[in-house]
């Protein structure tokens, strides 16, 4: 037994091989990363140096596209701005520079919350409706179970954009154009097959012997599967909810169709920072980095359960 | 702890019937061995008994009171799995503690019971251990320990060993053998492995296709197969049969295979002419040149105490155990005696034994 385990197996590979993976890794990496690179150095640049030919890899760092992306500002005379009192903030301070003053907060912040509030309630509805789905699937003879199944995939089977029309119309009778909730269910409608599908196979992984087991140890299936299924199927949920918030994060075309003010997302915002004013490059960059970083928090805070194996060596197969 | 009284079960799953009209009573305090090969129904019955699957029709009694349509967590009974379902996200102590928890016991009536079990068990020390690290044994220990820490009515165990190897299946039969002699708790235990069987059980079921071929003691099942079925698959070599063509008479003490009269116990039934089988343990052939039952070996397998000589009597293979201490030639011609008291006869179209006074002065005396 020892002797095998300590002998190289057909499965185990070579350092070097180990080693060849991972430049590849790391240069794929690398390459994914150059955009990302360029927007964040792109958001600290000074506008001119933003739209300079060649591209500049060496300038002095600023904070006026974080700046711009926050305010909205008007042009005055440098006798006015002269006459105003010394400045309160590093921003005041920057945009006086361009002969112009703060005028009030932009509607990045509101834009960005909605989208916080539209893409991580619409996540969680998906995955509740999923799991709980996916669970009916997986445990119980649903009539017709193979072909509710197909329908709820085929709803991916066309771009979801194809149906936006309808939807606009039916939106707006509704009174659900332009509100959160409506970008909420939206989002959970198309997320929520992606949901089942996925779930359904990570709860099927899950031997039923455990909340059989609950059972008999006097839970409900309710209490089973609360105690029993969900701590065990939380890689699955992880990941579920990962790819369920990029796609609602990320979503464009319908925001775009559906929101116009108070319940616009920031993905259809960033854009219209361009027309202010001239290309405020360093304004759209800044509103992409910080665009990025709910994502970014919410994969690494799952990266655990995403890479762990719960129930290795619990049950012998 | 109670009695189990099962009638006229069954189970359908569409078109397969898996439990076909079982009953049986297991006494307060027995352990009942349900034994057959895979698919024959017995962890289905033992299912339904626990409450996983409701049965098509028939009856499930836990101490007289009618569970039939009980929840599994209404019922009061423990079930060790057969992969032992430990929950991987619980230490020993939450594994073991978790069905006193749905009752809502105080805290530390729940810390003193689980380390009362764990004492019992001699797993004290790994009460704050991952159960994925455990060894195969103490896994075992730990799924025996949630099912008895709730003192239960009675306890179900689908082929908790079966995954064990060969050595350590030994020590944990005599241990699951001596926690019931110490808690003398009702138990069902499912294995397709008759050894398990024999050496735990007071009382064994042989199941096969969904029928229980033979409800008894380990020595009834052994010494008196209700079925060719059961002497088959009871026994390691199993029954020897010596088939052939003739009818018998009741009160007849003899019968005539290809000429060779071979004594048995006074048959109490008449039958038709008909193919039968003579079953004989391999114990019970004695080499005896002078025997009219002739044939050549072909086979010796040694196993120390004694051996299994294979001898080819023309009529079938004849598997004998005899003392290890005479060494056969290959090809050799041997005379067989058969012990006449122990012989059972079979009636090869019902597979049922034949009725003789074998069956009835053994049940009787």
């Amino acid at each position: 037994m020892s002797a095998i385990n300590s002998a190289h197996s057909v499965v185990e590979p070579s350092p070097t091989a180990k080693r060849i993976a991972g430049a590849i890794v790391i240069l794929y990496a690398l390459i994914t990363m150059v955009p990302l690179a360029w927007i964040f150095l792109t958001s600290i640049k000074s506008p001119p140096d933003s739209i300079s030919y060649p591209p500049k890899v060496l300038f002095s760092p600023t904070v006026e596209g974080y700046c711009n992306l926050f305010t909205t500002r008007t042009r005055q005379t440098p006798d006015y701005i002269a006459a105003l009192p010394a400045p309160t903030s590093t921003c005041d301070e920057v945009t006086r520079k361009r002969n112009m003053v703060i005028a009030g907060p932009s509607n990045f912040l509101p834009r960005f919350v909605n989208s916080l509030v539209i893409a991580f309630g619409s996540t969680f509805l998906a995955v509740f409706l999923g799991t709980l789905a996916a669970y009916g699937f997986s445990r119980f003879k649903v009539p017709l179970a193979d072909d509710l199944l197909f329908f709820i995939l085929s709803t991916r089977m066309m771009p979801p954009i194809a149906v936006a029309i309808p939807i606009f119309l039916m939106y707006r009778e509704l009174g659900l154009s332009d509100t959160a909730l409506g970008m909420i269910l939206l989002y959970t409608a198309v997320n929520v097959s992606l949901a089942v599908w996925l779930l359904k196979g990570f709860i099927d992984e899950i031997p039923r012997e455990y909340e059989e087991a609950a059972m008999i140890d006097g839970y409900t299936r309710l209490q089973a599967f609360w105690k029993v299924v969900l701590p065990q199927a939380t890689t699955g949920i992880a990941a579920t909810a990962i790819f369920c918030l990029i796609f609602a994060w990320n979503e464009y075309a319908f925001a775009a169709l559906l929101t116009s003010g108070s319940a616009q997302t920031a993905p259809p915002f960033i854009p219209t920072i361009i027309g202010e004013g001239g290309q405020d490059w360093p304004a759209v960059a800044a509103g992409t980095t910080i665009f990025l970083v709910p994502i970014l928090v919410f994969t690494i805070l799952l990266r655990k359960q995403l890479l762990r194996g719960i129930t290795f060596g619990a049950v012998r197969k | 702890m109670a009695e189990i009284r099962i009638e006229n079960l069954r189970k359908q799953f569409a078109d397969f019937t898996a439990v076909q009209d079982s009953s049986f009573t297991v006494g307060d305090g027995e352990f009942l061995a349900l034994l057959g090969p895979s698919g024959c129904g017995k962890t289905t019955t033992l299912r339904m008994i626990a409450g996983l699957e409701l049965p098509t029709s028939g009856k499930i009694y836990l101490d007289g009171e009618d569970v039939t349509f009980n929840r599994a967590s209404a019922r009061d009974i423990a079930f060790v799995f057969q992969l032992f379902a430990l929950y991987p996200h619980m230490n020993v102590r939450k594994n073991i503690g978790f069905p006193l928890l749905s009752q809502g016991l105080p805290k530390a009536e729940i810390k003193a019971r689980v380390e009362e079990t764990a004492k019992l068990l001699q797993i004290s020390h790994i009460l704050e251990k991952s159960v994925s690290g455990l060894a195969g044994g103490d896994r075992q220990r730990v799924a025996l320990g949630r099912a008895i820490v709730r003192r239960p009515k009675c306890f179900l165990m689908d082929e908790p060993l079966g995954t064990l190897d060969a050595e350590f299946r030994e020590v944990m039969v005599h241990e699951l053998r001596e926690l019931h002699n110490r808690i003398h708790a009702t138990t069902v235990y499912v294995t397709h492995d008759q050894h398990e069987a024999m050496a735990m059980a007071d009382k064994i079921a042989v199941m096969n296709h969904g029928i229980i071929e033979q409800f008894g003691t380990p020595q009834e099942i052994y010494n008196l197969p209700a079925s060719m079925y059961v002497a088959d698959f009871i026994g390691s070599p199993p029954m020897n049969f010596l088939k052939f063509t003739a009818g018998v008479q009741k009160g007849s003490r003899s019968v005539s295979v290809e000429g060779i009269d071979i004594a048995l116990p006074e048959v109490h039934q008449d039958l038709a002419v008909g193919e039968l089988a003579l079953g004989v343990r391999p114990e019970h052939i004695r080499f005896n040149d002078s025997s009219a039952l002739r044939g050549s070996v072909y086979g010796a397998e040694y196993l120390g105490t004694n051996q299994i000589v294979a001898v080819e009597t023309g009529k079938g293979l004849l598997k004998a155990r005899v003392p290890a201490d005479h060494t056969f030639r290959i090809g050799e011609t041997v005379g067989l005696e058969l012990d006449s008291a122990k012989l059972s006869l079979f009636d090869c179209a019902s597979g049922r034994a034949v009725k003789s006074s074998l069956y009835t002065e053994a049940r009787h005396g």
